[in-house]
């Protein structure tokens, strides 16, 4: 007997258990993410006030309809309004997005020899030369950054270093410039470049190489048009991986960086906890987010299009 | 099979590639230093289909990689159109090679792998796009030059590497297990057709397979391998019915052995007597009265019958129907004869018979011409 489509269907239709699992994720996501996003989202567009919570208009609930009423004529883009006039907020972003790209770079440059390293070493050297790379993460993040302020400090290990190697002759000053905060993004950030990169250059089928090498392609070659393209998804994938997450990074350029220009992370931090001024803060945060929606999109089509060509 | 293309049997002809002494040992943890290539020597000449044969790990791809420049020989030469390539890297050799994975380019479209090769070669663009129409023609894959790999059936992907392969007109063109992956009969369709293709371009083809029926099928002549040496070349008729040795008897087709010992050599004809004191008339070859040999009889060369022969006729001897094996097209009648050994014997079911004239546990009696066998000594 043939099925009607509407039966299989129906058939392949879930079960509660399966639909259950299914949802546990939306669930988390919509409980942890998009309410809070959105109070954070309703919170920019309010104004302060000098009360608990500290700002206004607060939804009353007791008032009824006219309390949703007077909620939403309290409402008004003022706050966005204030970071497009100001030059701390638009010179706060465009810094972030430039330390983002070039630390993303560098992330590339470094990662990516040691990605290729790793993938063409003897596969039983394979397990442990990933535990290297995500050794660093059995200590706490906040301590290797302190680290890297003892290394970088006048007194530090670099200076002494460069001393007595005879490459300077005065101790430089590396802590609070914009080079210790791309020493410290570079090397937090290394793992997240090199893992998807090693996954995707793992992957790479040997014999392409001797393909290309059969009809006429010399090996330095072959590097450029057969290895860095089937490599593209896991540098995509890697780039964005750090991108992302530096665009918004506090600690590091907070720990490590000067006080002259800060990133927007730590525009944030103020604005939140030194001028107490949370509707600015939830508008900088917003204006982040919409920020980085175009690059999230990208690394979900990639990660879509890496997942279907697995099929 | 072209007429009278034999340019290995002509001393004035000089071979297009040849392993010169060719060894290549790899080491191995468990088994110390194992040779994959043994002192090896082969011609190869202009024009031919050759078929490296042999079972797994017999060396017959490692070979191939040495003309490729995959490998590089311990010892010995190879030469191509007169010329040591040793030395030469891959990208600079005139050969081009079809893998068994077919290895296409993922990241590339059908004409993007075909032109890969001509890119190489610095080829003008108008001319590329020519060549590429040409090669997808040539494989009949007319339209399909904007696909990618992945949008391709296994049988398409094969003549995308075919054609890639080709695209750069090689003097030598190395296959490699090329119709592992197809099914049966798409292999057999595909295998006249790299006939037609090779005879059509005139291409030397070198082609590594474990399929005995694939090798006798396409290949002008055999190099039947085993154990990184060389056991016999030859024409796939000279090799079933000209086997040099008992291991190319048995590794080609199907065969009875009988074992026996030279009694006497008369003029044209040698008599062999078996463990049971039956007598056998051979062609007289090598073996010397008193040696000791094996009589190789194809199962297809004995006639089956129910009647007993004429009692002067040769090499008949009575035995008991044990098993029938039926393919179709053949039978396989295996007798048992009185003293316990099993004979095969093929008989074509040319009529349309339900009711076969043999059957299980017949007495019957097999004979054959004393041409028919072929008398080995090792």
């Amino acid at each position: 007997m043939t099925e009607t489509p509407a039966a299989a269907h129906r058939k392949r239709s879930l079960s509660l258990g399966a639909r259950l699992v299914v949802a546990a994720p939306y669930l988390w996501l919509i409980a942890f993410f998009l309410v809070p996003f959105g109070i954070v989202l309703k919170i920019s567009l309010s104004e302060t006030a000098i009360a608990q919570p500290p700002y206004m208009p607060v939804l009353d609930l007791a008032a009824g309809w006219q309390g949703l009423e007077d909620f939403l004529a309290g409402l008004s883009f003022a706050n966005y309004a204030t970071l497009a006039g100001d030059d701390l907020y638009v010179f706060s972003y465009l810094k972030s997005l430039k330390v983002a790209a070039l630390s993303t770079a560098i992330l590339v440059l470094c990662g990516f020899p040691l990605a290729y390293a790793m993938a063409r070493a003897p596969l039983r050297a394979h397990a442990l030369l990933v535990t290297l790379i995500v050794l660093p993460f059995w200590t706490s993040f906040l301590i290797r950054v302190y680290a890297w302020i003892n290394i970088l400090q006048r007194d530090g290990l670099l200076n002494q270093a460069l001393l007595w190697l005879g490459i300077v002759d005065q101790p430089t000053t590396w802590l609070a410039t914009d080079t210790a905060v791309y020493i410290g993004l570079v090397y937090s950030y290394l793992p997240f470049m090199v893992l998807p990169l090693y996954a995707s250059l793992e992957k790479l089928d040997h014999t392409l190489l001797e393909a290309a090498a059969d009809l006429g392609c010399p090996r330095w070659k072959a590097f450029f048009v057969i290895t860095v393209p089937l490599a593209l998804p896991g540098l995509g994938a890697g780039a964005l991986l750090c991108f992302i997450p530096i665009v918004g990074e506090f600690v590091i350029p907070d720990l490590l960086g000067g006080s002259d220009a800060a990133m927007i992370g730590q525009t944030l931090w103020t604005e939140f906890f030194a001028n107490k001024d949370w509707p600015v803060a939830s508008a900088v945060a917003v204006v982040l987010v919409v920020l980085l929606v175009a690059p999230i999109a990208v690394y979900q089509h990639l990660q879509a299009r890496e997942i279907e060509g697995r099929r | 099979m072209r007429r009278g293309f034999a340019p290995w049997a002509d001393p004035a002809m000089a071979p297009l590639v040849r392993f010169d002494n060719v060894s290549k040992r790899f080491h191995d943890k468990r088994f110390g230093d194992v040779a994959a290539v043994d002192r090896l020597s082969l011609d190869i000449y202009r024009n031919e289909f050759f078929a490296l044969l042999g079972p797994s790990g017999c060396g017959k791809t490692t070979l191939l990689r040495m003309l490729a420049g995959f490998e590089t020989p311990d010892e010995g030469g190879v030469v191509l159109d007169g010329r040591d390539i040793v030395a030469t890297p891959p990208h600079r050799r005139p050969v081009n090679m079809m893998f068994q994975s077919y290895a296409l380019f993922p990241h590339l479209s059908v004409a993007g792998n075909i032109a890969f090769g001509l890119r190489q070669d610095g080829l003008a663009r108008p001319a590329i796009a020519a060549r590429v129409d040409e090669m997808l023609a040539l494989v009949k894959l007319e339209g399909l030059g904007g696909r990618r790999p992945d949008q391709l059936s296994g049988g398409q992907r094969q003549r995308v590497a075919l054609a890639r392969s080709l695209a750069k007109r090689p003097q030598v063109l190395l296959l490699d297990e090329p119709m592992a992956a197809l099914d049966k009969k798409l292999r057999e369709e595909t295998q006249f057709e790299l006939m037609e293709l090779q005879s059509r371009l005139g291409v030397t083809f070198v082609i590594v397979t474990h399929d005995q029926e694939e090798a006798m099928t396409v290949a002008h002549r055999i190099a039947v391998m085993d154990r990184g040496r060389i056991v016999q070349v030859a024409t796939p008729n000279e090799i079933y019915e000209q086997p040099r040795s008992r291991w190319v008897a048995e590794f080609i087709g199907d065969v009875n052995l009988i074992e026996g010992v030279v009694m006497e050599t008369r003029a044209g004809e040698t008599v062999v007597a078996d463990h049971a004191g039956r007598h056998y008339l051979v062609p007289t070859g090598a073996a010397v009265t008193g040696a000791r040999v094996f009589i190789a009889l194809r199962p297809e060369k004995v006639r089956i019958a129910a009647a007993p022969a004429a009692a002067d006729a040769p090499n008949a001897v009575r035995g008991r129907v044990w098993d029938i094996g039926y393919l179709g097209g053949i039978s396989i009648y295996k007798v048992r004869l009185d003293d316990g050994t099993v004979m095969k014997a093929t008989v074509a079911n040319v009529a349309r018979l339900t009711d076969q004239p043999i059957g299980a546990d017949d007495e019957v009696w097999l004979s054959w011409p004393p041409a028919a066998a072929v008398v080995l000594t090792s």
